[in-house]
């Protein structure tokens, strides 16, 4: 992000203390032995020397932190590695190279008995194709990691019937999976994996295989544990908007590599390169960009001691209609129009305070597009960003709306451009 | 081309197992003999309408059709007013010990062969030679192995029988949804409790339609059987040929055909209904699809 937002804490990023889980360098060769793999690696170019040796490099050098209790989205298109990452973390796909730290354990150097208690105990996992047991009741589907873990069966089950309440299938346990519609069924999904309430949870593309009514009551279902869990969660999606919906961080990966990672809307106003802008030329912007994302500094800024007709001169020379008013503790009083401050002059008043107007739009930082841009356009300034203390935190004009909508990249921030008359407060 | 004389080599072999294993072909025979004995004094312990009664019921329970199941047994009553009871009951011993022996062979084997490749290409030729090798080929060193009698025709009857065990069984495990076998490992089962939990239950149609082939199978060896001594109604049917007797070759011959469609009834409806359905009775019939075996999940809105 840029350097001038200090004051208002990004919205979406939470700080992270330890991470709970840490890739470094992780690589993954397809098709070729351990040897080559490493002989390969070594090359200036793996993924050609890879290709060379007739392998595929599914993953390459991939480094991420994830914090305790975050949401981490793995986006790109097919074959782009992100289910590859995913997979390593517990180990589905054994990592060539790299290490992979769970709280500090390395999981690529531990035998096979620890890694089947940290699958058990530390990580749930949800299917793409829900991949549930077919000749298991949906509740000894639910139960099942419980019951490698050697859970009696009365706690098994009312752990099981715990977690499917949760899911919103308390009354389906005794069903069979294919008498489920598949929105239910990744619902069992998703209870077999919280019923042995795991630290992380990781899902691949769990919902892509469900239409998008079902997709969107399901994001719901999950943003709603998640709030009540806070689990570190890993979720795979090629869906761009739902990764902006439901991810703190994202991580855009291209060919096995990582292009980016950064909290969604800043991936959207600020894409790394072209393979990111047009990966987030179609995402419903309106929904992911935040007032803070859009906003400029507003060009003309009055302190409540001026004198109404030098700010009336200055109105004139800006070619506006009406500008802020700050108090003496840089907090947003209000605005002047043209018209108040002439009236101030031909009263003779000393200073502004008797001309302010609160005949204007604020919003949060955070608020999203879509609920204030019915807004822009209807008064004098533009729709004006406040922060919790009540100070001018910039405004968002109308065109820059309009323009951050479109396809194009968002370029209209230009915050360099800092007009003198903010320099010039008292 | 030399002359690699494979057939006297083959033969020299044989004539060195005769001499030297002698002793375990004994015990094998005796082991047999032992179970045929034991499964026909089971079949005959009730009287033949009784037992008629128990297959029917049998029939009931496995395929939930009761029209077919009176029919079969009509079918098992006709073979009692052949006078062919005991003959019948013999064939159906010998057939549950071959399918018993092939099972408890073929079915470790295609555990064995589905997690292992090379296993699975050294096994291949080996079954296509047991099938296909023609049964008097190795009817002959059996004979010389164990004597005219039962113990030959069963032997030959289980080698011919147990490559469908084999071939299904590494078939349906194979086939089960590698994502199905992933959730499983993800949450940290074992290789033992994946097999146990998950592969064998999936594969399980797949299983059950090889016992139903080896049961087939191991029917279709019986005339051959008789061949050697065997006794039943292979021996009824190669008497009749023997004597120009039609008319009791006739009768042998059906009785052969009721007790195949018997058992294949049987246990094929075994197979489709799997594992999944907890019901067993009649009623529920419609609402019970077959469990899916390619179980790629349908995604349903």
């Amino acid at each position: 992000m840029s350097t001038d937002v200090d004051t208002v804490a990004q919205p979406t990023r939470r700080p992270t203390e330890q991470p709970a889980i840490e890739g470094r360098s992780l690589s993954k060769v397809y098709g070729l032995g351990d040897r080559q793999a490493a002989r390969a690696l070594a090359a200036d170019d793996p993924a050609a020397a890879v290709a060379a040796a007739g392998g595929y490099l599914g993953a390459a050098d991939v480094s991420f932190s994830i914090g305790t209790g975050e949401m981490f989205v793995v986006m790109g298109l097919s074959g782009s590695g992100k289910s590859t990452v995913l997979r390593m973390i517990n180990r589905l796909n054994e990592p060539t190279a790299g290490e992979l730290l769970i709280d500090g354990e390395d999981i690529t150097k531990v035998s096979d008995s620890r890694l089947r208690e940290i699958r058990n105990s530390r990580i749930g996992m949800v299917f793409q194709h829900f991949s549930l047991f077919p000749h298991r009741t949906v509740r000894d589907n639910a139960a099942y990691g419980l019951k490698v873990r050697g859970v009696g069966r009365a706690e098994r089950r009312e752990r099981a019937d715990a977690a499917l309440q949760r899911v919103g299938l308390g009354d389906r346990g005794d069903k069979l999976p294919h008498e489920l519609s598949g929105g239910m069924r990744q619902r069992v999904g998703l209870a077999r994996a919280l019923a042995v309430d795991p630290p992380v949870l990781l899902m691949d593309e769990p919902f892509s295989a469900l239409d998008p009514l079902i997709r969107r009551d399901m994001q719901d279902l999950l943003l709603e544990l998640q709030a009540e869990d806070r689990r570190t969660t890993v979720f795979v999606t090629h869906d761009l908007n739902e990764a902006m919906r439901i991810g703190d961080q994202v991580m855009v990966m291209r060919q096995g590599r990582v292009v980016q990672c950064a909290p969604g809307a800043e991936i959207v106003a600020h894409p790394a390169d072209e393979y990111v802008s047009e990966f987030v030329a179609d995402v419903d912007r309106a929904r992911v960009l935040t007032a803070y994302d859009l906003q400029r500094p507003a060009k003309l800024v009055f302190t409540v001691d001026e004198r109404p007709d030098a700010a009336l001169r200055r109105l004139g020379d800006n070619e506006a209609q009406g500008a802020y008013v700050l108090g003496q503790d840089e907090r947003l009083l209000g605005v002047v129009t043209d018209a108040a401050l002439l009236a101030a002059v031909n009263r003779g008043d000393a200073d502004l305070s008797a001309s302010v107007s609160q005949d204007f739009h604020t919003v949060e930082p955070t608020a999203h597009i879509g609920d204030f841009m019915h807004r822009a356009g209807r008064q004098v300034v533009p729709v004006t960003v406040v922060d919790a203390r009540g100070r001018l935190s910039g405004v968002v004009p109308r065109a820059t709306i309009l323009s951050s909508l479109s396809t194009a990249p968002a370029q209209e921030r230009e915050r360099d451009e800092r007009p003198l008359e903010v320099a010039a407060r008292a | 081309m030399p002359d690699l004389r494979i057939g006297e080599r083959g033969e020299s072999v044989i004539d060195f197992m005769t001499e030297h294993l002698g002793g375990f072909f004994d015990l094998l025979k005796d082991f047999l003999n032992f179970g045929l004995r034991s499964v026909y004094e089971l079949l005959t312990a009730l009287t033949p309408v009784a037992m008629v009664v128990v297959l029917v019921v049998l029939a009931v329970l496995a395929t939930r059709r009761i029209l077919l199941s009176i029919s079969l047994g009509l079918g098992l009553l006709l073979i009692q007013a052949m006078d062919l009871w005991s003959e019948t009951m013999q064939t159906m011993a010998s057939v549950v010990v071959a399918t018993v022996v092939a099972l408890v062979i073929g079915i470790p084997l295609g555990i064995w062969s589905a997690f292992d490749p090379v296993v699975r290409s050294i096994l291949r030729p080996v079954l296509d030679l047991m099938q296909t090798l023609p049964v008097f080929v190795y009817l002959l060193p059996t004979i010389l192995f164990f004597g005219v009698g039962d113990a030959p025709g069963l032997v030959a009857t289980i080698v011919f029988s147990v490559p469908p065990a084999v071939r299904l069984t590494q078939l349906g495990i194979n086939q089960v949804d590698s994502e199905t076998v992933e959730a499983a490992v993800a949450f940290g089962a074992s290789r033992r409790e994946v097999l146990r939990e998950v592969q064998l239950p999936l594969a399980m149609p797949s299983i059950m339609t090889g016992v139903n082939q080896v049961i087939m199978l191991a029917l279709s060896m019986v005339v051959v059987a008789g061949l050697v001594g065997g006794a039943g109604l292979g021996g009824v049917v190669v008497n009749a040929v023997q004597g120009l007797q039609i008319a009791a070759s006739i009768e042998g011959g059906l009785a052969v055909v009721v007790i195949a469609i018997y058992l294949d009834r049987v246990t094929s409806a075994l197979g489709g209904q799997g594992r999944a359905n907890p019901a067993w009775w009649p009623r529920r019939r419609e609402a019970a699809p077959a469990a899916p075996v390619t179980a790629e999940p349908v995604s349903v809105g």
